[in-house]
Order: C-alpha cells, then sequence, then structure tokens
C-alpha cells in the first residue's frame, strides 16, 4: 500500500508539470502581449520592460524561470490589477473558495448519500420516484440557472437572506451560495448511491446478513453501506472539478470575493498571469484529490487492497 | 439453427408463426414501451423542428432591434411571443436561434468525441498488452487534468469562436468513450467471429472497423446521448460566462446570462432560454436512460 501511494505521489509530479506547461505555452502562442495595449514606447524602455519580465530570453528558459518562480509561490505580478501580485490575489481569494467548496461537498455528500439510500431501500415506491425526480431536475437544471433563481426567491421575494455579497464572512451570507453550489452534486451522488445500493442489496452477503438474523438498519449501516459507497468515494475527485468550475459561476452570481471571481474577470480581461496562477491552483488542488480519493479508493476495497 | 430460426412455430408449439427478433428490434420495442423516453422523443422532436421552422412563422429577425420596444414582456400585438431583450429584440427568434447554436454544439461535439473515443478505444482494446497499457495510461493522466479551465483558458487566448467549441469540447469529451469502448473490445475479441476473421486472413484494421466497432454500438450510442446534454451545458456554461458564441448570434447560455442580470425586472427573459435548455437536457437524459435498459436490460 505505501509503495502504490509513493507510486502515485511521483506520478503527480509529471502531471502538475504537465499543467503548468499547457498554461504557461497556451498564454505565450496567444496573439498580442501584455503590453500591445499602452501606447508605443521607445525602444530603450520596451527593452527594459521585457528585460523586467523575463521576456527578451528564449522561450524554454522563460518556461524555466516561471517554473522555478512557481514553485516558490511566486505567479508573478497581475496585469490588470496594479500594485497586486498573482500570489497575493489568490490568497486573499482561497479562505472564501476554500469554505464554499468544502461545505458544499460536506452538504451534497450527507444529503445525497441519506436520499439515495432511502430511495434504493423504497425502490419504486413515491418517495424513490420523488426522490429521483428531484435529483433529475438537479442535474438538467444549471447552477447559473439555479443559483440566479434561488436569489430571486429567497432573496429578493422573502427577503430571508442577503443575495451577494460575503460581509465579513457571516453564515448568512454563505447559505445561498453553499446551496447552489451542492444541488447538482446532490443529485448526482444520490442517483448514484441509488445505483449501487441496489446492487448491493440484491447481493449474497447482505442476505446472508439478512438471514443471520441482523436488524435491517444494522444491515443497511454495517454491511451494505461499506460496500454500496465506493462509486460515491471515486466519484469525489471528479466532484471536486465540478465543484471547482461550479464555483466560478457561483462566486460571480453571488458576488463572493473567491478565487472564482478574479477568474472570470481575469478570463475577460485577459489578464494572463492572474489566469494562469488560477488555473495552475485549482489543477493543484483537482490533482491532488484525485489522488487522495485513490487512495482512499485502495483502502476501502479489499479487491484493490490484496493485489496492489 | 438456422432451420429454427426460419420456422419458429415449430418449436413454439402454437399455431401462430412466432417471428424471429434482432437484439436490434428487441431493444426497439423495449424502448417503444419506455413512456418517458418516448414522451422525451416526441417533446425534443417538437424543439427541434420549432428550431428549424420556428423563426420563419415569426415577422422578426434575430438581430432586429426594436428601439420602441426595449425589454418588453409578451406582447402578442407585436407578435413578440417571448418579449424582448434588453436591445429591443424579438426573444423568441433569438431563444430558437440560440436552440440551434445549443444543438448544434451539442451534436457536432459530441459526433467528434464518439470518434475519437471509438477508435482510439478499439485500438487500445483490440491490440491489449503494452499497447493498451500505454494507450489508457495517457487516457488515465488527461482524466485528471482540470479540463475545463484549459477550455477557458482556449477561449480566453483565441477568442470566441465556434468552431474552436466544438472542437474543444470534442477533445474533452472522448475519454469515457474510449474507456467504455476499450471494456467492450476486450470482452468480444476473443469471440469466434473475431477468431474466424483472423483465421481467413482478414487485416487487423477491417477487424476493428468492420467486426469490432459494429458489435460496441449499443453502448456508444447509450453513452453518446448522455454526453449530448453533458456537451449542451457546457457550452452553455461557457457562454454564461461570455466566453462562447459571439454576438449578434446567440445560445441558450448567453441569453440566460442576459436573463439574469435583469431577472428582478425582466424574468421572462429569464425563464424562456431557461425552460427550453433544462427541456432539453431532461429529454436527452431520459432518452439516454431509456437507450440503456432498452440495450442492456440485465439491470431489470
Amino acid at each position: 500500500m505505501t509503495r502504490y501511494i509513493l507510486k502515485r505521489l511521483l506520478g503527480a509530479i509529471p502531471l502538475m508539470l504537465i499543467v503548468i506547461a499547457v498554461a504557461f505555452f497556451m498564454m505565450r502562442i496567444a496573439p498580442g502581449g501584455p503590453f500591445d495595449s499602452e501606447r508605443a514606447l521607445p525602444p530603450e524602455i520596451e527593452q527594459n520592460i521585457k528585460a523586467a519580465y523575463d521576456l527578451d530570453k528564449p522561450l524554454v528558459q522563460q518556461f524555466g524561470i516561471y517554473l522555478w518562480k512557481v514553485v516558490h509561490g511566486d505567479f508573478g505580478p497581475s496585469i490588470k490589477i496594479r500594485d497586486f501580485s498573482v500570489a497575493e490575489l489568490i490568497a486573499s481569494g482561497a479562505p472564501a473558495s476554500i469554505q464554499l467548496g468544502l461545505s458544499a461537498i460536506l452538504l451534497a455528500l450527507m444529503i445525497g448519500v441519506t436520499l439515495g439510500t432511502l430511495s434504493a431501500l423504497r425502490q419504486n415506491t413515491a418517495a424513490d420516484y420523488a426522490v429521483m425526480g428531484v435529483a433529475m431536475t438537479g442535474i438538467v437544471i444549471p447552477n447559473f440557472v439555479m443559483a440566479p433563481l434561488l436569489s430571486l426567491v429567497v432573496g429578493v421575494y422573502w427577503e430571508l437572506l442577503p443575495t451577494s455579497g460575503w460581509g465579513s464572512g457571516e453564515l448568512k451570507y454563505k447559505v445561498l451560495p453553499i446551496i447552489a453550489l451542492s444541488l447538482p452534486q446532490i443529485a448526482y451522488i444520490s442517483r448514484l448511491t441509488r445505483g449501487s445500493m441496489l446492487e448491493v442489496l440484491n447481493s449474497n452477503f447482505v442476505r446472508t446478513a439478512r438471514a443471520k438474523g441482523l436488524r435491517d438498519h444494522l444491515v443497511v449501516i454495517r454491511h451494505a453501506l461499506k460496500a454500496g459507497l465506493l462509486p460515491v468515494v471515486s466519484y469525489l475527485g471528479p466532484a471536486t472539478a465540478a465543484v471547482t468550475t461550479g464555483s466560478v459561476v457561483i462566486e460571480t452570481i453571488f458576488a463572493v470575493p473567491g478565487i472564482g471571481t478574479y477568474f472570470i474577470k481575469a478570463a475577460l480581461n485577459r489578464d494572463y498571469p492572474l489566469v494562469m496562477g488560477v488555473v495552475i491552483v485549482y489543477g493543484a488542488l483537482i490533482i491532488s484529490l484525485n489522488l487522495l480519493v485513490d487512495v482512499l479508493y485502495g483502502l476501502l476495497d479489499p479487491k484493490l487492497r490484496s493485489n496492489r | 439453427m438456422l432451420f429454427f430460426r426460419r420456422k419458429p412455430a415449430l418449436i413454439s408449439g402454437e399455431g401462430a408463426p412466432v417471428e424471429a427478433r434482432s437484439v436490434w428490434r428487441n431493444a426497439r420495442l423495449r424502448l417503444y414501451r419506455n413512456k418517458a423516453a418516448m414522451g422525451s422523443l416526441i417533446v425534443l422532436g417538437l424543439i427541434i423542428v420549432l428550431a428549424i421552422l420556428g423563426p420563419s412563422f415569426s415577422p422578426h429577425e434575430y438581430d432586429a432591434v426594436y428601439w420602441d420596444r426595449i425589454q418588453m414582456g409578451p406582447d402578442f400585438a407585436n407578435q413578440h411571443w417571448f418579449g424582448t431583450d434588453g436591445n429591443g429584440r424579438d426573444l423568441f427568434v433569438r431563444t430558437l436561434y440560440g436552440a440551434r447554436v445549443s444543438m448544434a454544439v451539442g451534436l457536432l461535439a459530441t459526433f467528434v468525441s464518439m470518434v475519437i473515443g471509438v477508435v482510439y478505444g478499439a485500438t487500445a482494446g483490440f491490440f491489449g498488452g503494452r499497447v493498451d497499457n500505454l494507450m489508457m495510461r495517457f487516457v488515465d493522466v488527461l482524466y485528471t487534468l482540470p479540463f475545463m479551465f484549459f477550455v477557458i483558458m482556449l477561449m480566453v487566448v483565441f477568442g470566441r469562436n465556434i468552431f474552436l467549441i466544438f472542437v474543444a469540447l470534442g477533445a474533452v469529451e472522448w475519454l469515457t468513450m474510449a474507456r467504455i469502448v476499450r471494456g467492450q473490445t476486450l470482452a468480444i475479441k476473443r469471440r469466434e467471429f473475431i477468431e474466424a476473421a483472423h483465421a481467413i486472413g482478414v487485416s487487423n484494421l477491417t477487424i476493428i472497423f468492420r467486426h469490432i466497432i459494429p458489435n460496441v454500438l449499443g453502448p456508444v450510442i447509450v453513452y453518446a446521448t448522455l454526453t449530448i446534454p453533458q456537451v449542451i451545458l457546457i457550452e452553455s456554461f461557457l457562454s454564461f460566462l461570455g466566453l462562447g458564441v459571439q454576438e449578434p448570434l446567440t445560445s441558450w447560455g448567453v441569453l440566460i446570462s442576459e436573463g439574469a442580470n435583469v431577472m428582478e425586472v425582466a424574468p421572462w427573459m429569464l425563464l424562456f432560454p431557461a425552460a427550453f435548455l433544462a427541456t432539453t437536457l431532461f429529454c436527452f437524459n431520459f432518452i439516454g436512460d431509456g437507450l440503456r435498459d432498452a440495450l442492456d436490460p440485465k439491470d431489470r
């Protein structure tokens, strides 16, 4: 197992390099440079500016320098938001984004697993159809529709919660974004749980547990859930990716001062260093969570444990 | 064997002849019995017909601006059935043009992903061994990359270009398809008819295209049907962020984004395109689920 974890950890390094390389070169092949829009400068000054940003060196060397800086947490300066470095901007947005994302995934796990299990236990009853109907709705109504609707109904019509902003991080500002972010994940997770629980509930070891007279809820909690949750665990990797991309939209709609908001602004303003910085941070996040999930999966699934 | 197939009445033991049914025919019959899937098929057909013919029934052009009718609710006197948008353009026609763009992106990008995924997966599965290992490891690597962000970067760097959207989305969505096809290929490549093809000297390429791919089409069709709504969703997402198609052309994502900004004063601008988008996604999902049940009856 330790060997497997080490192997995966080493495998994550080239992945991270790929992410950084793609982000770096994609920006460099973009037509136009970051200083094009400004008025024409005397050649010496332009030369100095280029030298300051290492733009006068060969591309491969530039990549090396960038890589070195990124490893040390220096993503360069933001072009459009003056006087701030990309690292500072990301650091200032991270707490809000992390809180939102983490709470959304936890909420989705709790509600999704509960709903999915309940509807598997009551297969083909009204409760099952209701849960699955709601889940399907959650999947087909994208969060960029759901979020404005939520803020319109709860925030504007009922005036229960603030529609946007972050205040100083009070709970009331977080409720709507977290709900909007977790709804699609609740839907996916409950469908996933239902499907795998149906399979597990019909399997022999559950029948054995029932036959030896174990009470129903113990059969479900102790035996069935352990096997039934495996697909959910492996979905956590994609879920992280979905939540991070989702948070880009949700943060914009609810005006949350997180990384996602910066990302959109930077993308629309062509603030390339900031876009790259955010892509690299999100990439690192997704890759490390995928790694974590794989390791967790290896620990949970006895079939994998033996032959690794 | 052949004898029984031609005269099934002999084995059924009853007077009326029983028709032999192919796998596909059986699947079709099962699909016909699935009410959700059939209903979705009809609704989806209606939306497509509406998207193709609808704009010609309206007297308005999708980019015509009416300065005197800006952001008006549904108004039948001027034949603005869905109202007008913030620039005084007819929302009915714009929603249907959005439908054209969204559907086209959905179908074309799914087709791109299907072609890449099927050929890649079938090749990996067919050759097996080291080739398979290498090819699927590559897919594993791509799987863990944050593709959505690369797509967004692509849009930022190269500007908004509808052709680029097809390619980018197709390039992102083929991974799962390749995995599915590889698994199926592994399962059938040891079967007798493939062996027979090898024995009479059919080339590997021909075996892949003539014998393997047609036999893995079932799961491929199911997954493709479920990919279409995903792609439509991603395109809308990009458009919502302002990175999708360019004005005056529109898509559902663009319309929803415009509508969301003014929903407190002009809710119809959000509701009509959102309803179209949600209905379409519903239909594709139900059809995909129905097809899966029809083609793979083991779950019943």
